[in-house]
């Protein structure tokens, strides 16, 4: 028996939050004044900093583009401090190739690349610091970022993590610490509003029993998500509003 | 409703590693105290105390809130009924978990009873009595000032309350009186407490006075950096420490991991046993090779009383060096225990010791288990304790003290007591018997039950078919049934069909923890302690005669030769015609004027059956013996009226049969559906050394006895067979059946396929399908079939080798334990039958040692040990397996360890036999008896 459990007997986790809390997520749009839009997320230590450029000419070669769409171009990268442990982690190395891969065809469900003919968009994100649940803050951090570019989508992307405690209770949002502990881990990326799923993946596995409680805790998460993802981007407009003078048209009243 | 609180943590793994973890404080948190103004009225809030501690200390009712120590030490203290309305802080339980495994499953379980009004409080999650911890504080005073923290704000949330502080540790409570909190010590809390007057008994000393040096009587123990170190250096061995069961001054130590050529280390007299208890871990330093010595054959008692000092162990010890054989050849690694690394004291149980005086504050008191020393105990109800059976723990064993410090913990009832000398037998087998809770009675089907169309529907109808049960009389807990149709003139229909446990077992409920934590069914001569409730074991399992049972069945089509044409299982539904027992079905066959339905299919089941076990016994599988007893009891006084050898039928051997395939068949079909995690049972071959006691005597008697495969050994078995001692052929089936392993459960994917042999049996795959109703391993073998007919799905453990591997290693374990508590059963029982009783018996010698003869007597099951003063005396020379007469009787001279004495009748010895006994009138009766038995017997053959 581990003597660490996920979820303790009064329903609280090591970390003090229940099966079914989000880590607080803090975000803000803009915070680059040279990209087309950028971000940056905290969903509890976990940090983030997304850039977009474009949409723009194809670089290196015309041959790659396309006569009726975008090409999505995604990056994705972690700092030399974003673990415990420090070390050099080069660009392009497996791990962050396939989660490169992974977030290109997540964005590419809701990005209306088909309005952009013959031209790039990129997409650049940095893990500033890593403490589970990286992937999904990438996918939230990029599409906010998207956002910022206004560069249209379909709807937001969002992406959440969840977990099997204790062998039967399924928990949303996953710490390290909680990875460590153990259980498996279950990322799903969706669109929220229109309840479909773009994008799963599971290290470990559970019973498939199990799957259903968790599918629906993680699709939930993305939801409360996509709240404060909305919430986010609303308050920057209207900031931006405000500046310029626009403001009195869209805000409250 | 969330604020975040990041803190930094460095850990060394080669790097400083910086580890930032989040903790989240909440405003949300419920004090627990029902009528609490602030807080909205939770689930397992604790109720307003309706049973109020009452206390001469503190006149007004009132909270206890513990700290760490006073839970890890008084954990008796704790499980006593009368310590109610306790809040324990977060802090404190996670600190318990941390320092001590077994302390905290004991305190989550007092806190499930919700009567006693224990109340988890996440201190450290909550916003107001969150406190950071500075820099350069002790983790104990920051446990400390959290707990104070904690009592200050529930002084302040509920202030019609009282709340008390309970510590030993003398500085919290000047501080926490500081913050006017009311605060004592447990002992204080304990003699002021009204409604428990012998309490105080049951407190653990863990603060001692501390003596000159000059008083040790033991070197002390390293700390555990040194050990740590030493292990590492290879200085130390670290083991596990046994001592001996004769010689109070020895013992080993096995060691764990090691070069195969050190595996055990003696270690002898107070400085080399060093306080170590029997179980415990220990590092051992192991002595040069001139300083080894020879495990003494000396039997040393402990007659020390309990004020006597340390001079009775210097001169025995003195004994027992002296006594020590000079041979080098006989000199086995030698040490001394130099640190101790888990302590594995357990409670155990026992007596107070007899003699001084028993108004005595100090008692000491011996445990039935030899092979733990005797325990100094404070008590106050000393005279009465000496005419109980006793539960005492170890609290600590310091250096200037002869025996180990403890506490009395409950009493079990009086000595010799039957309902007593129970409960010793299974909590010293660590049998759970309790009442089963009131969680796993929820789980249990209502009643009246009723088969529903559902039900039907799901399950194969077999209620037309002519089923039976055969069992031992006066069974209950009825798991099979069989039956049996012609269907042409070569080919017959053959059902096992087993009582569908899983089918009201579900997965993970409290009663599927319980059933797999209980993992068998103990039966103790007058007592049967259940795996699962009586509902299910008496009622809606059993398959009684008559009513219809959900089973799970085994059906084969089979030829005249017992070769089987094919096998299926399925789910169904039966109504069992009659449940017979083997006599009964025995005389159901032989009466040839009977031929209902029943009686040919058990003649058919009977010829089969017979084929079956030629079959088995050509493939080599090997007929054992053991002697088992049956005792009759006195159904209105519970004593013991007789004791007999276990009546066999040819039903036993027929039912067995069919147990035995429908094993195997279903052993196959889960292995081939779950090559990684069938439960299956396995037989190790045993080492041919195991054999040496066997081959031994084999050439006394001048047989040729094989022991290279079973086979050879079943056949040699066969052949070994003396006119005029027809017994000896079972002694040396007694004897092989010493020799072997035990059969162990196990999950198929950690072996490879060659370990899964049955030696026993001869079958390359078994398993255990035919018992659930007493056995966990059955019903995980019929969840596993029923997922692989389709009648049922999987759940995560059921398909996890690790856990399967953990439930493995606990059945093994209980099984052991209950076939344990069986034999120590009917021992105790056997002698109550003998109490005040001289007989002459006849008996074998089974083999001869130094200075007994160790003597078989069939008749009640028993071996005993017939002393020898010299090796030679007349000129009658005794061999193994010769029959002889032996008087009986029973010494009671030590109250908890009575022992048989043998006195030699026949052959007649001059000077050391004695003249047989004229037959007491009693006698005849059951001599009576005995010859109708034989009777029968001879009308069977
Ligand atoms: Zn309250």
């Amino acid at each position: 028996m581990s003597r660490k459990e996920l979820l303790s007997k009064i329903g609280l986790r090591q970390d003090g939050r229940r099966a079914e809390e989000l880590r607080r997520i803090r975000c803000k749009l803009g915070v680059f004044t040279q990209p087309d839009g950028s971000a940056y997320l905290e969903q509890g230590l976990t940090k983030v900093l997304a850039a977009v450029y474009g949409p723009h000419q194809v670089r290196g070669g015309r041959s790659k583009a396309q006569h009726d769409a975008a090409i999505l171009n995604c990056q994705f990268s972690m700092a030399v401090f974003s673990t415990g442990d420090r070390k050099k982690r080069p660009r392009g190395d497996r791990k962050s190739t396939e989660i490169s891969i992974h977030l290109r065809q997540a964005l590419l469900a809701a990005v209306k690349v088909e309005l952009y003919p013959w031209s790039q968009i990129d997409v650049f994100v940095e893990v500033l610091h890593a403490d589970g649940g990286v992937f999904s803050a990438c996918v939230n951090a990029a599409t906010l970022a998207l956002i910022d570019a206004g560069i249209p989508l379909k709807e937001y992307i969002c992406a959440c993590t969840a977990s099997l405690a204790n062998n039967n209770v399924a928990m949303v949002d996953i710490s390290n610490q909680e990875e460590i502990i153990g259980g498996p881990v279950l990322t799903v990326v969706a669109l929220p509003m229109s309840a479909k799923i773009v994008h799963m993946e599971m290290f470990q596995r559970f019973h498939l029993d199990h799957l259903p409680k968790v599918l629906n805790l993680a699709l939930q998460g993305c939801k409360d998500i996509k709240v404060i993802l909305d919430e986010a981007v609303r308050n920057h407009v209207e900031d931006i509003g405000s500046t310029t003078g626009w403001s009195n048209t869209t805000t409250k009243q | 409703m969330l604020t975040t609180k990041v803190f930094i943590r460095k850990n060394k793994a080669g790097n400083f590693l910086k580890n930032i973890r989040e903790h989240y404080l909440r405003d949300d948190i419920n004090c627990g105290i029902s009528n609490c103004d602030h807080c909205v009225p939770h689930l397992n809030s604790i109720t307003p105390p309706t049973n109020e501690n009452k206390s001469t200390l503190y006149n007004f009712n009132h909270y206890l809130i513990l700290d760490t120590n006073v839970i890890l030490h008084q954990m008796d203290i704790l499980e006593e009924d009368v310590i109610c309305n306790v809040i324990i802080l977060n802090t404190v339980l996670e600190e318990v978990k941390h320092r001590n495994l077994p302390i905290y499953r004991r305190l989550n379980n007092v806190m499930e009873n919700s009567s006693r009004n224990f109340y988890l409080f996440p201190n450290n999650f909550h916003i107001e009595c969150y406190v950071a911890q500075d820099k350069l504080e002790i983790i104990n005073d920051y446990n400390d000032r959290c707990i104070r923290k904690a009592c200050v704000w529930y002084m302040q949330h509920v202030p019609k309350a009282n709340f008390i502080l309970v510590t030993d540790d003398v500085a919290n409570r000047q501080l926490a009186l500081k913050d006017n909190i009311h605060c004592c010590s447990v002992e204080n809390y304990v003699a002021q407490l009204e409604s428990a007057a012998n309490l105080q008994d049951k407190l653990a000393h863990h603060e001692f006075q501390y003596a000159s040096k000059k008083d040790d009587i033991f070197p002390p123990h390293l700390t555990t950096v040194e050990i740590h170190q030493g292990i590492k250096e290879n200085k130390f061995y670290q083991g596990v420490y046994h001592a001996s069961r004769d010689n109070f001054l020895e013992g080993y130590v096995t060691i764990e991991e090691s070069d195969e050529s050190l595996t055990q280390i003696i270690v002898q007299g107070r400085a080399g046993q060093n306080r170590a208890v029997q179980g415990d871990i220990v590092a051992v330093e192991l002595f040069n090779i001139s300083e080894w010595t020879v495990p003494s054959d000396m039997v040393l008692e402990d007659e020390g009383l309990v004020e006597s000092g340390v001079d009775e162990v210097v001169r025995k010890e003195t004994e027992l060096k002296l006594s020590k054989g000079k041979k080098a050849e006989d000199k086995k690694p030698t040490g001394r225990v130099v640190g101790i690394i888990r302590r594995k004291w357990r409670q155990y149980c026992g007596i107070l010791q007899q003699d001084g005086d028993a108004t005595n504050l100090h008692q000491l008191f011996v445990p039935a288990e030899r092979r733990v020393p005797k325990i100094r105990i404070q008590t106050r109800q000393g005279e009465y304790l000496r005419s109980q059976k006793i539960v005492v723990s170890i609290d600590l064993w310091p250096q200037h003290s002869r025996y180990p410090e403890g506490h009395f913990v409950r009493a079990l009832g009086p000595i010799g007591d039957q309902a007593t000398e129970n409960e010793v037998v299974l909590l010293e087998h660590e049998v759970p018997h309790n009442q089963f809770s009131e969680q796993v009675l929820k789980c249990l089907p209502k009643i009246p039950w009723i088969i529903t169309d559902a039900d039907v529907a799901e399950r194969v109808d077999l209620r037309h078919l002519a089923i039976c049960s055969v069992d031992p009389p006066g069974c209950t807990d009825i798991d099979d049934a069989l039956h049996c149709r012609t269907l042409s003139e070569n080919t017959f229909e053959v059902g096992v069909h087993i009582a569908d446990v899983s089918h009201f077992i579900r997965p993970g409920t409290a009663l599927d923890l319980e059933a797999a934590n209980r993992a068998t069914t103990v039966y103790l001569v007058n007592k049967r302690i259940d795996m699962v409730p009586e509902l299910l074991s008496s009622f809606l399992c059993s398959l009684r005669g008559g009513e219809e049972r959900f089973a799970f069945s085994c059906i084969w089509e089979m030829d005249k030769d017992a070769k089987i044409l094919n096998v299926r299982c399925h789910k169904s539904i039966i109504k069992s015609r009659k449940a017979m027992t083997y006599e009964e079905a025995q005389i159901t066959i032989d009466d040839k004027t009977n031929n209902g339905a029943i009686a040919i299919a058990l003649r058919n089941l009977n010829m089969l059956a017979k084929i079956l076990k030629r079959k088995r016994l050509e493939n080599g599988a090997l007929v054992l013996a053991s002697p088992e007893v049956k005792i009759h009891m006195d159904s209105e006084t519970m004593e013991p009226l007789d004791v007999e050898v276990k009546q066999l039928f040819e039903t036993n051997s027929m039912v067995e049969e069919f147990m035995l395939l429908a094993n195997i068949s279903v052993a196959e079909i889960i292995l081939e559906a779950f090559p990684d995690c069938a439960m299956l049972r396995r037989h190790p071959s045993p080492p041919v050394t195991n054999f040496d006691p066997l081959l031994k005597v084999g050439q006394n008697l001048g047989f040729d006895i094989k022991v290279d495969t079973g086979k050879h050994l079943a056949e040699s078995l066969d052949l070994a067979v003396k006119k005029n001692n027809p017994y000896m052929n079972t002694m040396l089936r007694i004897l092989a059946t010493r020799c072997m392993m035990q059969a162990v459960y196990f999950p198929s994917g950690i072996l490879p396929r060659s370990n899964y042999f049955h030696y026993g049996l001869a079958v390359p795959l078994y398993t255990h399908f035919t018992s659930p109703i007493r056995r966990y391993a059955d019903i995980m073998v019929h969840r596993l079939l029923a997922v692989t007919v389709g009648s049922d799905a999987t759940y995560p453990d059921l398909l996890n080798k690790q856990k399967s591997q953990q439930l493995c290693n606990n059945l093994n374990y209980r099984n052991r334990m209950a076939q344990y508590a069986g034999r120590a059963s009917v021992a105790f029982n056997t002698h109550l039958f003998f109490r005040n009783k001289v007989q002459d018996e006849e008996g074998y010698i089974l083999c001869i040692r130094k200075n007994a003869i160790q003597i078989l007597i069939p008749r009640y099951g028993l071996e005993c040990a017939l002393y020898l003063q010299t090796q030679k005396c007349g000129d009658v020379v005794l061999r193994a397996f010769d029959p002889v007469t032996v008087r009986l009787s029973l010494d009671s001279s030590n109250v908890q360890h009575e022992r048989f004495v043998l006195k030699l009748v026949h052959p007649y010895i001059d000077g050391f036999s004695v003249q047989p006994l004229s037959v007491p009138s009693k006698r005849k009766n059951e001599i009576k008896n005995k010859k109708k038995i034989n009777e029968k017997r001879k009308k069977q053959l």
